[in-house]
């Protein structure tokens, strides 16, 4: 079932929106050249800080935003499985015992993709014509992995990049510690867990880390600067999407850049 | 001094209970749906691994009990398992001597085979170094013995000894649990257990320094099992 | 009563952990042998996942109708000529587990693992009493001797060292020679097996826990590798059985349905090497066993929770399955949780138990990798029952201030997405124009929970949603 020229709505999460806009771009790139017509509406964020603080009554004001603006779309796709994860399990949960808002929030629920997982699995996209040469090792999102399902889609698209080799990480899918606002409230506690992710990363040999989380990916991007470890670090659509002449997550500005 | 209205931890907590539930406890249909699945006791899932042929849950019950470090040998009839545990007992450097149960089972086996054998009849109290039961049945499923106690079978003879020999007739060997238990339940009627079933796979062990895995913690070193005839 | 907690501290408890050389060492294990063994042993069963499935409902049937299974089971028991008793809170299991003890004189208690003994503190309560409790579970032993609580609720040792265990040897076997080899753990538990053999032998009363209560037959089930269960209840007197209401299952078949996903999610075997049901004390004719058994049956909290939002967490079999594979557990330990349960299963029940302004942290501590859920044989969704609880503290205004102030700061913003994107162009602009050229913050005000241990990377220059808008088509 080839879903093309189908309307997107692009959730482009909040840290994107703020730290890393190419990740938007290169998401845009990926689904147009795909066929599909992208658009992105005004938006903030899908309200996990608030979940997973709480305040459900927050939640509920931004998940309510959310859904309107994004509910006439065909698809609702995100470069996050943390946040596919949040719109699309969470939200219905929300709105349990409310029958109005709960018929919508299924109905949204059922059009929101994680990106990658969109491309392979709904748009049936086989390979990307990007080049990237080079060792990458990848790390599994825990939302993505564990909510979405979300494995086999990357690496299956990674091995259509050109000149990319892809070696995996020890317990590639076990948590970077980031963990939202944990790794603030835990810092300690999260830094033990990345130490350990970052040493499983180098010892990979690879020279780019990628995944489909802006939040794990700036957290061990950090943590390998921080040990000096000569790791790039980018998002997966980069990749994918051919657009990687932007310095890495963390990276320099390179000259012609100032 | 208790006051004619003060409710007993009992009474506390099936109020507590009820309240939770939204139940006052007298709902006909809900006793219903109790009484009839302890009556009806359902199986659930059943792994298949055991529902093979007679030899072959033979085979499987073999494999699985080594594979928990037991050990087992065939013989043919209740005439070799005299001479087998004399094999065991020589084979490991120990006293000629083994406690056993006053199992019909057991009596019945010419322990006069053997004749340097001494065989007492009893619990254990701690100073034996081999013990010989006679097991209710083996499932293969597992590898497990099923023991029941009663004063043919007393189970210190499972605990205390370093050495217990266990006789099982082949026939005797199931494929799952609830095969077992059917048995159970035939031999001791409906909602009826003897004292302890011992269900045991394997000799005692212990991983808990520094998860390190040892035999002979508390119970046997060495679980050996006479399994007898053909399945 | 219930033993004191240090979940408060849990903060400063991480803080140790992660500093203590010997246990960061023995926690290495745990992620390594734990896990391997449990997906081998799940992977060669191919009903395992269907199991899973029946447990759940198994468990989910049974709290539906808990006062009935409770009622038929109290009535088996007592027909086979074991006794029930009742106890709302911890004081009163401990009242009546003291009075069994007295009416038989006893002076040693030999004690099979149990965690609601844990939970009830009811060593403590027996030797201030003046009745000496023994453990007999390998890893209870060590850890009694070191006047420590479990740290994890299957393997209670798990935390130490070889090296630190011949330490606790040498230190309380004054009885045996100084300078006696202990290299092999083997020597070790030979040692501990020969001691404990004596007071196996001299007890007048056994307690153990129970993994299982069955209604129909009135039967109580443990589940040990060592045996030490088993010498528990068959030489003493009496034996005493302390199990909370919801370790009860309808029939034996049930159990049966439990026991196989208990064993392979706990410790990767296919058995535990003993599996024991137990019916009644000795019968007439038997010729050993206990002359009298009790069970007592345990709320402290429980019946509580049936009504409420935390009610699938009285499935919980207590396999430990979660905490071996949960990410904060392999780097701070089970003592950092500060009380009997730790990990996410001790994240979600604690709070219920002693309640949630003392472990308010336990909850807070995860990052909700999911990992615990998907590796509950009976399929909590530990994830979301840890999220209740920060809604509970939220709604109670038990977080830190400055944690409510934060979030209500962006809230603000966040429930207004306008003023949202103007604000973050702002932000945008601002932190690219001080970290661009580096690419990246070492430190950054207001972020020090972040910069203490990472780089923070210089966002690109505008907002994404900033430069969509001039994008020409």
């Amino acid at each position: 079932m080839v879903e093309r020229g189908k309307r997107v709505g692009l959730f482009v999460t909040c840290l994107v929106d703020l730290i890393r806009p190419s990740v938007g771009f290169a998401a845009a790139k990926l689904l147009e050249d795909a066929g599909c017509t992208v658009d992105v509406p005004l938006q903030s964020c899908c309200g996990q800080p608030a979940f997973n603080s709480g305040d459900r009554q927050t939640t509920r004001a931004i998940a309510e935003q959310v859904i309107d603006a994004f509910e006439g779309y065909d698809y609702v796709v995100a470069p996050s499985g943390s946040c596919t994860g949040m719109l699309k399990v969470h939200y219905p949960e929300l709105f349990e015992g409310d029958p109005n808002w709960r018929a919508r929030a299924d109905a949204f629920s059922a059009k929101c993709y994680e990106l990658v997982s969109f491309l392979v699995d709904v748009l049936r996209v086989e390979r990307v014509s990007a080049h990237f040469p080079g060792n990458v090792t990848y790390h599994d999102s825990c939302s993505g992995l564990r909510e979405l399902e979300v494995h086999a889609q990357p690496r299956r698209l990674l091995g259509t990049v050109q000149g990319l080799t892809l070696t995996e990480m020890k317990d590639a899918d076990v948590c970077c510690g980031f963990g939202g606002t944990f790794c603030v409230k835990y810092p300690d506690i999260s830094n033990a867990i990345v130490t350990k992710k970052a040493a499983n990363v180098a010892a990979t040999g690879a020279q780019t880390l990628l995944a489909g989380d802006l939040g794990c990916l700036m957290n061990m991007a950090g943590k390998l600067q921080r040990e000096g470890k000569a790791v790039d670090v980018r998002h997966v659509a980069e990749v994918l999407a051919g657009m990687t002449s932007e310095p890495p997550i963390g990276g320099p500005a390179r000259g012609d850049n100032l | 001094m208790e006051e004619p209205h003060e409710m007993s931890a009992r009474d506390t907590i099936f109020a507590s209970i009820r309240a939770a539930l939204g139940v006052n406890g007298h709902e006909a249909p809900r006793k219903k749906i109790v009484a009839d699945r302890i009556a009806g006791h359902p199986a659930g899932v059943v792994p298949q691994r055991g529902n093979i042929p007679p030899k072959e849950r033979l085979a499987l019950f073999v494999k699985m009990l080594e594979g928990a470090a037991g050990t087992v040998q065939a013989v043919a009839s209740a005439d070799e398992v005299p001479g087998a545990v004399g094999a065991f007992l020589r084979r490991h450097n120990l006293p000629l001597a083994i406690r056993r149960g006053g199992d019909e089972k057991l009596s019945s086996v010419p322990w006069s085979n053997e004749p340097s054998l001494e065989v007492s009849i009893g619990p254990s109290d701690g100073k034996q170094l081999a013990s010989v039961s006679h097991a209710f049945a083996g499932v293969a499923e597992t590898g497990t013995l099923v023991m029941t106690a009663s004063p043919d079978n007393p189970t210190t003879l499972n605990f205390l000894p370093d050495n217990h020999v266990v006789v099982l007739d082949a026939r005797d060997i199931r494929g799952d649990f609830e095969t077992a238990i059917a048995n159970l339940r035939e031999k001791y009627g409906e909602g009826a257990l003897p004292r302890v079933v011992n269900m045991i796979t394997g000799p005692s062990r212990s991983a808990d320094i520094e998860q390190t895995l040892i035999l002979g913690a508390h119970g046997p070193r060495r679980l050996h099992v006479i399994v007898v005839g053909e399945p | 009563m219930t033993g004191a907690s240090t979940s408060p501290q849990f903060k400063d408890n991480a803080r140790k952990a992660l500093a203590d050389v010997n246990l960061q060492t023995a926690l290495k294990v745990v992620e390594v042998n734990f896990i391997a063994r449990r997906q081998e042993v799940a992977d060669r069963l191919p009903e395992f996942e269907a199991l899973r499935d029946s447990a759940r409902d198994i468990k989910n049937h049974t709290l539906a109708h808990l006062d009935l299974y409770l009622d038929a089971y109290e009535q088996r028991v007592t027909a086979q000529g074991g006794k029930v008793h009742y106890a709302v809170d911890a004081d009163e299991a401990c009242r009546i587990a003291l009075e069994i003890c007295r009416k038989l004189d006893a002076r040693t208690v030999t004690k099979g693992k149990s965690m609601i003994g844990e939970e009830i503190g009811i060593n403590a309560f027996l030797e201030a009493n003046g009745i000496t409790p023994v453990e007999t579970d390998l890893g209870e032993y060590i850890i009694q001797i070191r006047n420590e609580l479990p740290s994890h609720i299957i393997a209670p040792a798990v935390h130490l060292t070889k090296a630190q265990v011949e330490a606790d040897f040498r230190r309380v076997h004054t009885h045996l020679p100084a300078d006696r080899n202990m290299v092999e753990p083997e020597t070790m538990l030979a040692e501990a097996r020969a001691v404990l053999r004596e007071k196996f032998l001299a007890a007048d009363v056994g307690i153990t826990g129970a993994n299982f209560l069955i209604a129909e037959t009135g039967s109580s089930i443990i589940v040990t590798n060592e045996g030490n269960g088993d010498l528990t209840q068959t030489l003493p007197k009496a034996h005493i059985v302390l199990a909370s209401i919801e370790k009860l299952v309808p029939t034996l078949e049930d159990s049966a349905q439990m026991l196989r996903v208990l064993a392979r999610s706990a410790t990767g075997q296919e058995m535990s090497v003993y599996t024991t049901i137990s019916t009644g004390p000795r019968r007439m004719q038997d010729l050993d066993g206990p002359g009298e058994y009790h069970v007592i049956i345990l709320d402290n909290g429980r019946s509580a929770m049936l009504g409420g939002q935390f009610r699938e967490m009285l499935r919980c079999i207590r396999c430990g399955a979660c905490m071996n594979h949960c990410p904060v557990y392999h780097a701070v330990g089970g003592h950092a949780y500060g009380w009997v349960y730790p990990g996410p299963m001790g994240a979600v029940l604690t709070p219920s138990l002693i309640g949630l302004d003392k472990a308010g942290n336990l909850p807070n501590a995860s990052t909700f990798c999911g990992r615990c859920e998907e590796v509950c044989p009976v399929r909590i969704p530990l994830p979301k029952l840890m999220r209740h609880w920060r809604e509970r503290e939220f709604e109670r205004h038990l977080s830190p201030a400055t944690v409510r102030a934060g979030l209500r700061f962006w809230s603000f913003f966040a429930r207004r997405p306008r003023l949202y994107s103007f604000v973050t162009e702002i932000a945008a602009r601002a932190l690219t124009f001080f970290g661009h050229s580096r690419g990246r913050f070492g430190w950054l005000p207001l972020a020090g929970g972040w910069t203490k241990h990472r780089e923070f990377p210089s966002p690109q220059g505008r907002t994404f949603q900033s430069q969509w808008k001039n994008r020409t088509r």
